[in-house]
């Protein structure tokens, strides 16, 4: 009995991490309907960030693993990361809902960039690339090349897939390929509750996320920009007309969803202090089949799906085979796709025709 | 032209160029020859999928992983009793015997697979058909992981090498006929129309859920035989060859050469399997730029390089994506 | 029909054009060209980096000293990004493309065990620096070894539980997903069993996992003595730090997998009390040993873990058989190197035996500290 309250607190803690990432998951499908595979790299990036800052030397030293320290680390990995996530709506995904300029000299530049390090190794050449390349994207869009609008999601979802994978790659070149272990910005102290051991980290990482979980509730449903949010997934077109700066209102539900995933990617990089850049791929994953477990765009739901998902894998690994941890949570996902494809708190959702 | 005479002609061809073609090339452009020959089936039976009949499969892999080790498997544990029965044949002969079994034995286990993930999946559509085919490829793959008796989490070694240019070759060319003469005709024809419109599709009196399944079969069952093709090349097989992420070079091969046009799918294979390898000394950066080459091309070009191009005007284009 | 034979011609030209890509082997016949492969990028991307910062200083070291037969030595790396089948091609590409005449590598059993085959049929001679796995030298005469294997590694943790720390219940705690894990927590379990101790739980975990609660817990309701944990140092910290966590302050054993200078970083406090069996130890006074360590830590600014300094010993006894060869034909090479005996190396004396293995002793080091400390030699 005591060995199998611990491991219904292991599930939890487990699955606040998945609830976590889950959140901005459900956050962005429910606004675009856009299954956004960067999400789980992003998450990965917010984790590094948070690393890169947490090693800052006057961080390191002057307050160190003070309260201070901790909040400055994690939100300037929140605002990096929430930038990132306007980045990428900006380039990849808008440009998909309409001409918008600049997206090819954004995109030759990174060619330029990664075309001159392929050729010089050296700054010179990289920049010079960039150069090139954003000249070259600017000509292009003066003689009239302009990004086709995306009639189908399909091609929006390999769009998302070409982003992941971009994060992945150049994430292994920024960054480095090896592991990294992540500074303890948080003390940490084991309690005992009864016959069960407890950590002050795993309290607050189910705290933040279930503090993060009422926030976002908030600003989905008593916020003007909430309501502008709702109405943007309900029908994108009707919004426009409505007078609701719908790139804006989309930008924005990116920027939301990056920063909760940077705020993840730093609270569960506490719990498992070891990150590399291709941390986010099954994390990102599972996150999403606890969003469309807990029924896709409902922020509540994706709590109860990540909590569920962690319990279940920790369940498998300690009373079955470890093995089929990583299964488990498509298992789930095909069941519930099946039997109730709304999710457990979703609404039903008509397929427009 | 007869039909005989293409295939004898195929046959002598493919059996000239087995014999010259690794002296004259080397063995590691060799190589490369054969695993463009396998990304080719593989793309060209997934564009079935996801170019004719507009359905969107991510999980390719999984069908390519079980058929790849369902042929190990009847070669290693069935070779024995399969080399005794026929011992009367040449050496050669025998190993043609055994690959065949292999790779039949592997078509009709993918096909089931495939046949068993498309009947509960195609109730749904889109993104979300998307990713339960994604989950049910890493399921597949988990599984493989827990058979001991194929290596389970080590690898699948001690395969004997039986496939080489003349052999997946000849699958390319199957395949390649095959989803030609399919989509050319009457069930390509049920295919494409549950693509631009499955609900006007289903009100012409077309059986939807049928044509979509019989995509999935059909096109799981030559991932199956590339598997087979694969396994038996390079005697060895790893699960983590059969992550999701290799769904995702397929895909990228389908689309970047154009959706529902199976030139597109071909001239995709090569691109991408060429350029990863010529690139190959700049390590995780090509696969930097691959990617945003790959962004580029779905912004600008959606309906991919080719699109539905095709060299023989028999039909309309149908437009490429819905 | 016209179409059919288009289709066909395509695919063949697709084939033609591949053909064409690339096709460049001018080699200078001033140098010796050795080839390396290993995971540089991945989830155990630091194996490959150490062996090959262990390498690349034997190169510069013999280059220095006026190279092999009057040449100068040149490798290319190539990088398998962790993968068995991209071990497979790029060993290929080594051995045809750029026509190697020895190939180093790989760390882990399983990509060696992929590519073996491949260096086998065109007898081109390999060294893996540490791959523990035996299956490994018995894929053909051209594979060799320089470490010890698997079997030996139990035998060594399990006589140290045993005898040095008395403890007879035994967890263990292995990655399924690797052949050597598994194959090193199958050899320690029958060792244990021979000296009259018990295994009372057997877990496992995969590779890449960071969360290991579950398992943990399952094994403390066992109240095992000290858990056996053969996996890769980029999870035991991380199984380290959960299980003091947890409450479970029993010894932690391990084998050579968790030597790298990373380990500490992540496992910290929670590492103390823990021991493993590795190819050498940095304390050790020995002359070779210090001043290889010193000058790895004047170029890369880290301590050289046991990969690096196995990657240093292949490389030189492959240019040693190069030497005695007085050839760089890769048969000849071959035999050379089958004959190796008694070489003096940074991991200690290597001889190689008929099935191609190293015999060496091994050592146990425990870490207190963040620091590790010699504890004794166990021979075999």
């Amino acid at each position: 009995m005591e060995t199998f309250l611990q491991q219904v607190i292991n599930g939890i803690s487990q699955g606040s991490a998945y609830a976590l990432i889950a959140l901005g998951y459900t956050m962005v499908y429910g606004v675009l309907r856009l299954i956004n595979f960067a999400h789980g790299d992003v998450y990965m990036f917010g984790a590094f960030m948070g690393y890169y800052l947490a090693n800052i030397p006057w961080i390191k030293s002057g307050v160190g693993t003070s309260a201070a320290g901790a909040v400055f680390v994690m939100l300037g990995a929140m605002v990096l990361s929430a930038g990132l996530g306007i980045l990428i709506e900006r380039f990849a995904y808008r440009p998909g809902r309409g001409p918008t300029r600049f997206t090819l000299a954004f995109w030759l530049g990174l060619l330029g960039a990664g075309g001159g390090q392929m050729a010089g190794q050296t700054f010179t050449s990289v920049v010079l690339g960039a150069f090139a390349g954003i000249a070259a994207g600017v000509v292009l869009e003066l003689l009239g090349i302009r990004p086709v609008r995306q009639e189908s999601r399909l091609a929006l979802l390999i769009i998302a897939i070409g982003v992941s994978l971009f994060l992945e790659n150049g994430g292994q070149q920024a960054f480095g390929a090896d592991p990294k272990f992540f500074p303890q910005i948080i003390p940490t102290t084991s309690f005992k509750v009864g016959p069960l051991d407890l950590d002050s980290q795993r309290v607050i990482v189910l705290l933040v996320s279930l503090v993060l979980m009422v926030v976002l509730n908030i600003i989905v449903n008593y916020t003007k920009t909430g309501k502008a949010m709702r109405a943007v997934s309900f029908n994108l077109d009707a919004a426009k007309l409505m007078g609701i700066n719908t790139d804006r209102i989309i930008a924005f539900t990116f920027a939301l969803g990056s920063a909760l995933a940077a705020a993840g990617g730093i609270l569960v990089s506490l719990l498992y202090p070891r990150i590399d850049p291709l941390m986010g791929v099954m994390p990102g994953l599972k996150a999403f089949v606890a969003a469309v477990l807990g029924g896709i765009g409902n922020i509540p739901g994706a709590m109860i799906g990540g909590l569920i998902i962690g319990m279940a894998e920790v369940m498998a690994v300690g009373y079955g085979q470890s093995t089929y941890r990583d299964a488990i949570a498509f298992v789930i996902l095909v069941l519930i796709l099946l039997l109730r494809p709304a999710g457990i708190m979703g609404k039903g959702m008509i397929e427009k025709v | 032209m007869k039909k005989w005479v293409f295939w004898l002609a195929a046959l002598v061809v493919l059996a000239a160029m087995e014999s010259s073609l690794r002296g004259l090339i080397g063995a590691y452009n060799y190589q490369i020859v054969i695993l463009v020959g396998i990304n080719i089936i593989l793309a060209v039976s997934l564009n079935l999928i996801n170019g004719y009949t507009g359905q969107f499969s991510i999980g390719h892999a999984g069908f390519y992983a079980v058929g790849a080790y369902t042929s190990a498997s009847v070669v290693v544990y069935g070779g024995p009793a399969i080399r005794a029965a026929t011992a009367f044949l040449p050496q050669t002969a025998q190993n043609a015997v055994l690959l065949l079994l292999g790779i039949i034995a592997a078509a009709i286990a993918a096909g089931i697979a495939g046949w068993a993930v498309g009947i509960p999946s195609l109730r749904l559509r889109g993104d979300y058909l998307a990713i339960v085919t994604l989950g049910f490829g890493e399921i597949i793959r988990v599984l493989i992981l827990n058979i001991d008796a194929i290596g389970g989490a080590r690898g699948f070694s001690g395969i004997p090498q039986l496939s080489n240019f003349f052999w997946v070759y000849l699958g390319v060319l199957i395949t390649v006929v095959t989803v030609h003469n399919l989509v050319n005709s009457s069930y390509g024809r049920a295919f494409i129309s549950i693509r631009d419109d499955e609900i006007a599709a289903e009100a012409m009196g077309v059986d939807t859920t049928r044509f979509k399944v019989m995509s999935f079969v059909i096109s799981s069952m030559f991932a199956g035989i590339a598997g087979s093709l694969f396994g038996h090349y390079t005697m060895y097989l790893h699960p983590n060859s059969f992550l999701f992420t290799t769904s995702f070079y397929l895909i990228i091969m389908v689309v970047v050469g154009g959706l529902g046009s199976i030139e597109g799918a071909i001239l995709g294979a090569v691109l991408v399997t060429v350029l990863l390898e010529v690139f190959r000394e700049f390590g995780a950066f090509r696969l930097v730029n691959f990617s945003i080459l790959l962004v580029l091309i779905m912004i600008y070009r959606p309906q991919g390089l080719l699109g539905a191009w095709t060299l023989f005007r028999t039909r309309k284009p149908a437009p490429a994506t819905k | 029909m016209a179409r059919r034979s288009s289709l066909f011609v395509m695919c063949l030209l697709g084939a033609a054009l591949v053909s064409c890509a690339g096709n460049s082997s001018d080699q200078a016949s001033n140098e010796i060209v050795i080839g390396e492969f290993g995971s540089l990028t991945g989830t155990t991307a630091t194996f490959g980096i150490s062996t090959r910062n262990g390498i690349d200083m034997a190169i510069e070291e013999v280059n220095k000293a006026g190279g092999l037969l009057g040449k100068q030595v040149r490798v290319i790396v190539e990088d398998d990004q962790g993968k068995p089948e991209e071990a497979q091609t790029v060993v290929t590409k080594l051995i045809t493309s750029d026509q190697v005449i020895a190939i180093l590598g790989e760390v882990a059993s399983s990509r060696t065990l992929a590519a073996a085959p491949v260096a086998q049929q065109s007898m081109i001679p390999m060294i893996s620096p540490s791959s523990t796995n035996p299956r490994v030298t018995e894929v053909g005469d051209y594979i060799f070894r320089i470490c010890f294997i698997d079997p030996f590694q139990g035998l060594v943790m399990a006589k140290f539980a045993t005898n040095t720390l008395k403890v007879k219940n035994v967890a263990i705690l292995r990655d399924i997903k690797n052949d050597y894990s598994v194959g090193l927590a199958d050899v320690f379990a029958d060792n244990m069993k021979q000296m009259g101790g018990a295994i009372v739980a057997d877990e496992s975990y995969s590779e890449g996992d960071t969360d290991f609660s579950a398992q943990l817990t399952s094994i403390k309701a066992r109240n095992p003595q000290a858990i056996f944990i053969p996996g890769y140092y980029t999870e035991v910290g991380l199984i380290a730090r959960q299980a003091r966590r947890l409450g479970m302050a029993m010894p932690l054993l391990g084998g050579d997998g968790w030597d790298s200078p990373r380990l500490t970083d992540i496992g910290g406090e929670a590492l103390n009390d823990t021991y493993f069996s590795n190819h050498y130890s940095v304390d050790d006074p020995s002359p070779a040993i210090q001043n290889f360590v010193s000058q790895y830590k004047a170029k890369y600014g880290e301590t050289p873990d046991a990969l690096a300094a196995l990657g240093f010993d292949s490389a030189n006894i492959l240019f040693d058989a190069i030497r005695r060869a007085n050839s760089a034909e890769p048969v000849k090479v071959r035999d050379a190197i089958a004959q190796t005996k008694d070489y003096p190396g940074v991991t200690g004396k290597i001889t190689l035996d008929a099935n191609r293995n190293a015999v060496k002793p091994a050592v146990v080091l425990r870490v207190r500290d963040s620091k590790l400390e010699y504890v004794e030699t166990i021979t075999p």
